[in-house]
């Protein structure tokens, strides 16, 4: 397994060098002044020539690019104009808030979403079927900042049960103690029962919001492939064999099923990772997304290329993680490696 | 009919599936009994029903089949009235099935000994203790050799003749009273086919089972069964023993069918129904040498072996060594002759063929086709070469071998548009028509699609597409290897027909020992890339000296002599 | 036997080609027939082309013209859908929004068909070396969380519309590729390609004559599925300020422009151009939907 694990390892080693010359050709190769675009729309001329010193813009590009690797593999992303702190600080503070969302996101989705492709699948034609192919469609249809702003309106405009759309935590509640940076777990470890539950209230829509808009794509595999899978032919035999119902579903079926659905999760991933920066908009949620999207508007370019270049590889870290468990459910992908 | 001793009864039994061209009805008023310690054979062509009537017996139709009328009675139980959970405990513990393409009948990504646990345990054969103990035991029982490692085996660490005694381990675990067995051996090589067989005959027999076998195939059900069922579109045409099958068919249908298949001791149009005209096929006089094979081989990298393994591993390493698919060939093909390229899969032949027909490059070697070296033209360019127009094949599956945008039409035109071999579009049409007329595919269907035609029709498209260009050689890939029986007959002998009419050599790469007999003149049997013996049809299919050539033939299933 | 059929045959051609035709006219019958809803997705198809062409000259108000007198106004029958902050007219801004909406959806999917397609199949067909290049480009994009690469890209490229369509054209890139490429290879070792080989086709014109004939209808399904993924990317770029800039009408703008307020109860501003971009995203998806049922009936899902 550690050699599978290493093997796999070494594959992302072209995906990592691809991911960093984009990001070096976004940077600096790209037509206009990319030492007026680091100095920010304010700077005076002298603030730009001193830019483009400081950052080596005067010198022949494979130089160039030799530093941006030299600076990426010291940690160096710059640094952002708005907050004036180096890029990767700013984003490792704000990673956590980021993560809890999607993840919460995720698994919401995940616990509607599997259940529901099942049944589809298992009774083809009835409500339920007909009920995943209309949420299957509609799910993917729904522009994700709208869906949010929806949810806003009812939940805290009309039935006021939801609190303001404000970040993590209302202004009256204090964050608990750092030991994950996620706010649920944190809180539960220091047994806070109170910012729990205020945690859980700010969490909620935005959640939902993430989780609708992943529900379709995981609901619609999960049926497709249960639905392929259950007209097999080792299926046949399984009930020829006379194996139950729950056997043949569950044992049978299902686990061959989730291969397809392991492999989509990457693609899931993809869109909530984009769809988390304008969820995060939506409900100035003080993550990574927001933080690129302020930078964005003040066209402070910094950490706009430091946020693109760590989602890059946190996808990547995401899909080696995705590859790897479907190795484990997969005892084919061995074999071939 | 039922008599006391029967174990299965099945009475007026009509399947029906709805499609969305209404309701079809794929099993008509059938009346099947099967006595106890029985072998039933149910034969037919595709879209006899065969297949349906099992599926209906054990209750696994699929959503849209339902049972709309007739009654089956296993062992005293109404199956037709029996409630689903019933069904579950009779199925694998008092009735069960086996099918065809066993690799994909077992669950890919479970320990094949997990699956046979699965079913003893469903039946409350085994507990948790000896669960394992009883599954080693029924993988022992199917004879396969240290059964403790295969138990933790996934099927696509096994072969296909492995993969199909597993499922036969798993069908019979426990201890049922009927097996059906579903075109057991249909995709396996003959060797692998008479030991599966084999294994069948003696497991069921040794434990008093009634069996059913289903298969296209007359003359292994004749081989194996007590009494054969013959069924026709859904409805049953003749039931009888194997013997009176064969000595006395009383059916048109069963006379036509056992006339159809090839056997020993008989010639090419005594495959053809009795009304046929028979003119009898014009002798062979093969001439001068027209393709000449001098040592030819291909070789393949393994794959998993990485480039600096290649370079500095050793080179005496069988696992880095590249793989020879096809290892010193050398053979003629003389002009008007047939020969035939026998083998089991991955026995080279195919391979060979994609490298004579200069789709391949081989890795050594000369093919010389009229006394020139085509095997140094590179395949890539030998499309635009001279020569491409007299060489041809035929290919094996012919659905997939149409393209199914063109109609026949734009098919068999598309060798002579690439060789401006027609002047404009009514000769175009005319030469088209003709070649239809010769190959006996009627001329109004040339503007259908290859979907709106049957088997048959397509396999012809394919035969007047590659003689279009009147070749001097054509490769036969398993040319009738998905036609039904009856198609096959009429087929091959369209072949023989058009060979003597057209001056052609076959080179025809079959499996099929009597096929091959009927049509060629010379056999070249070929084992892992290597020729092991070579001569004429009757030497080598009579008088083999070769250990690998007798054990083909000895695995041929010998079905009670015909009579004239 | 022999003179008849010569004369008859291109009439008899026709008769077949007509037969053909009317089958398949039959068979996608049958797929709205049985789906009224593909019926419904092309009748908003419609409804969005006719917004797209004549939008400007059809709406009540001046998209861009505010009206400092009736400024955040509810829906009326003045105002079908309210008016802004700006006291614009809403239904007018939504309507004309469509045509630069559908613009740079169709430009980005036309542009990545071609680019793509080609590319896959070139990269199925041929293999070696343009299947490594064409590979490697596909999976460095993929390697980005797409609309984050799309992000990335707009701010760098530069804030305009035709940088949105450059940048949803290259995050569509990799899927175009991946498809035509499967389809391709798959279709490399079909019989009949082999049989086209023999009699004598290059492997240029085996390409473009009988792969992409065969793969098109599947591209097409693609296409119309990738139209609405175009849409929402492009709305969600705007949506954060990205390409498009106000006072032009586009959807995404529009919803952004009403978000504040949805917390003070204007629910209008935000709502009315955020169902446009759901209807007409839902309508893609769902001809996608219906054109595989007919391209592909066993892959119905």
């Amino acid at each position: 397994m550690l050699k599978v694990f290493l093997g796999r390892l070494m594959t992302t080693i072209p995906a990592l060098i691809g991911v960093v010359a984009v990001s070096f050709l976004l940077t600096r190769v790209l037509p206009g002044d990319t030492a007026a675009y680091f100095a920010g729309p304010a700077a005076t001329p002298q603030a730009v020539e001193e830019v483009r010193k400081s950052l080596g813009l005067d010198r022949p590009l494979p130089e160039q690019f030799s530093r941006y690797v030299a600076d990426l593999s010291r940690g160096n992303l710059g640094n952002s104009l708005t907050t004036g702190q180096p890029v990767l600080e700013d984003l490792k503070s704000r990673l956590p808030a980021s993560a809890e969302l999607t993840l919460f996101g995720l698994v919401l989705s995940l616990l509607v979403a599997i259940p529901l492709g099942i049944t589809a699948a298992v009774k083809q034609g009835s409500f339920i079927d007909h009920a995943c192919r209309a949420v299957a469609t509609a799910g993917v249809s729904l522009p994700v900042f709208f869906t949010g702003l929806l949810l806003v309106y009812v939940f805290y405009f009309i039935l006021q049960i939801s609190p303001a759309p404000l970040g993590r935590l209302d202004v009256f509640a204090s964050a608990p103690p750092t030991v994950t940076g996620f706010y649920l777990v944190d809180s539960l470890i220091a047994r806070d029962m109170q910012t729990f539950k205020a945690t859980l209230a700010q969490l909620l829509l935005p959640g939902i919001t993430l989780a609708i808009f992943s529900l379709a794509p995981i609901a619609r595999i999960t049926r497709a492939s249960m639905l392929a899978v259950l007209s097999m032919e080792f299926i046949r035999t399984a009930r020829a064999s006379g194996l139950g119902k729950r056997t043949i579903i569950m044992t049978y079926a299902f686990r061959n099923a989730m291969l397809p659905v392991v492999t989509t999760l990457g693609m899931v991933f993809s869109f909530l990772l984009g769809a988390n920066v304008l969820v995060e908009k939506v409900f100035a949620w003080p993550g990574v997304g927001s933080y690129a999207v302020e930078a964005l508007i003040a066209s402070d370019f910094a950490p706009v290329q430091g946020f693109v270049l760590a989602m890059a590889i946190l996808y990547i870290v995401l899909n080696l993680i995705i590859d790897l468990s479907y190795r484990l459910i997969d005892p084919r992908m061995g074999a071939t490696s | 009919m039922a008599s006391a001793s029967s174990l299965l009864d099945v009475q007026g039994l009509t399947v029906e599936f709805e499609t969305r061209r209404g309701v079809v009805r794929a099993v008509r008023n059938i009346d099947i009994s099967l006595a106890k310690g029985e072998t039933l054979g149910i034969v037919g062509e595709s879209g006899s029903g065969k297949s349906v009537t099992s599926y209906a017996v054990m209750r696994i139709l699929d959503r849209a089949g339902k049972i709309a009328a007739g009654s089956i009675r296993f062992a005293g139980i109404d199956l037709d009235k029996a409630s689903e959970s019933e069904m579950v405990d009779l199925r694998g513990r008092e009735m069960s099935m086996i099918f065809q393409n066993p690799r994909a009948a077992l669950n890919p990504i479970r320990r094949v000994g997990h699956q046979i646990e699965d079913v003893l345990r469903q039946h409350a054969q085994a507990g948790s203790g000896d669960a394992r103990d009883k599954a080693v035991d029924a993988l022992r029982q199917v004879k396969i050799a240290r059964p403790e490692e295969r138990y933790d085996a996934y099927p696509f660490e096994l072969s296909g003749g492995m993969c199909q005694r597993i499922v036969i381990a798993l069908a019979l675990a426990c201890r049922p009273k009927l097996l059906i067995a579903d075109e057991p051996t249909t995709g396996l090589d003959v060797t692998t086919q008479k030991a599966v067989m084999e294994l069948i005959v003696e497991l069921t027999r040794e434990r008093g089972m009634s069996t059913i076998l289903i298969t296209h195939d007359l003359g292994l059900a004749a081989t194996y069964c007590d009494r054969i069922v013959v069924m026709e579109k859904g409805a049953i045409v003749e039931t009888a023993t194997s013997e009176q099958i064969f000595a006395r068919p009383a059916h048109d249908y069963t006379r036509k069918l056992m006339r159809a298949t090839p056997r020993p001791g008989i010639g090419l149009r005594d495959l053809l129904p009795d009304d046929a005209t028979s003119t009898p096929i014009p002798p062979n006089a093969p001439g001068a040498p027209l393709l000449t094979v001098r040592g030819l081989v291909k070789e393949y990298e393994r794959p998993g072996v990485g480039v600096l393994a290649r370079v500095f591993g050793r080179r005496t390493d069988p696992a880095v060594l590249p793989f020879r698919a096809v290892d010193g060939l050398s053979f003629e093909v003389m002009r008007g002759e047939s020969v035939g390229l026998v083998g089991e899969s991955g026995c080279g032949k195919s391979t060979t063929s994609m490298m004579l027909m200069r789709l391949l490059d081989p890795t050594e070697g000369e093919i010389i086709f009229d006394g020139e070296n085509i095997g140094a033209i590179p395949a890539r360019s030998f499309a635009a070469d001279k020569l491409r127009p007299r060489i041809q094949m035929v290919f094996q599956d012919p659905t997939d071998s149409l393209n199914p945008r063109y109609t026949a039409f734009r098919a068999i035109a598309d060798p002579l548009l690439r060789f401006g071999a027609a002047s404009g579009a009514d000769d175009l049409r005319t030469r088209c028509e003709e070649l239809a007329r010769t190959v006996g595919l009627p001329v109004d269907l040339l503007d259908r699609f290859p979907h709106q035609l049957s088997g048959g029709q397509k396999a012809r498209v394919g035969i007047a597409r590659a003689i279009a260009l009147k070749p001097d050689l054509v490769v036969l890939d398993e040319p009738t290897a998905a036609l039904d029986v009856s198609v096959q007959a009429l087929v091959l002998n369209l072949l023989a027909d058009l060979k003597a009419t057209l001056g052609m050599s076959y080179l025809f790469v079959s499996h099929d020992l009597h096929v091959v007999r009927l049509i060629c003149d010379r056999v070249i049997v070929m084992k892992g890339g290597r020729i092991v013996e070579q001569g004429s049809a009757e030497d080598v299919l009579d008088r083999p000296q070769a250990d690998y050539t007798r054990e083909l033939i000895a695995a041929l299933p010998h079905p009670p002599a015909a009579a004239a | 036997m022999t003179a008849a059929p010569i004369i008859k045959a291109p009439q008899r051609r026709t008769s077949a080609r007509f037969a053909a035709l009317s089958s398949n006219l039959a068979h996608a019958r049958y797929v709205i027939g049985g789906n009224p809803v593909t019926g419904f997705a092309f009748l908003l198809l419609f409804l969005l082309i006719f917004c797209a062409l004549f939008g400007p000259w059809i709406v009540p108000y001046d998209p861009l013209a505010s009206d400092t007198s009736a400024t955040l106004q509810a829906p009326s029958w003045k105002h079908w859908f309210g008016t802004d902050q700006l006291g614009r007219d809403i239904f007018s801004r939504v309507v004309v929004a469509t045509r630069l909406d559908m613009t740079i959806a169709v430009t980005s999917v036309a542009l990545v068909f071609a680019v793509g397609g080609l590319a896959g199949i070139a990269s199925g067909f041929f293999g070696g070396w343009t299947d490594r290049i064409v590979g490697r480009i596909a999976d460095t994009i993929m390697a980005f969380p797409l609309f984050v690469l799309a992000m990335g890209i707009v701010a760098a490229l530069g804030n305009t519309v035709t940088n949105i369509v450059l940048a949803t054209a290259i995050i569509n890139f990799p899927l175009y590729v991946r498809i035509a490429r499967t389809e391709a290879s798959v279709r490399r070792e079909a019989g009949y390609v082999m049989a086209a080989r023999l009699t004598g086709n290059s492997d240029l014109r085996i390409a473009l004559t009988t792969i992409l004939p065969n793969i098109l209808p599947i591209m097409m399904v693609q296409m119309s599925l990738t139209m609405g993924y175009a849409i929402l990317n492009a709305a969600g770029l705007s949506f954060i300020g990205l390409g498009v800039r106000p006072p032009t009408p586009e959807w995404g703008i529009m919803v952004a422009e009403g978000a504040g307020s949805i917390i003070s109860g204007e629910w209008w501003i935000a709502l009315f151009p955020g169902l446009a971009l759901m209807l007409a995203v839902f309508c893609f998806n769902l001809i996608g939907d219906g054109l595989r049922d007919i391209v592909d009936p066993q892959r119905r899902t």
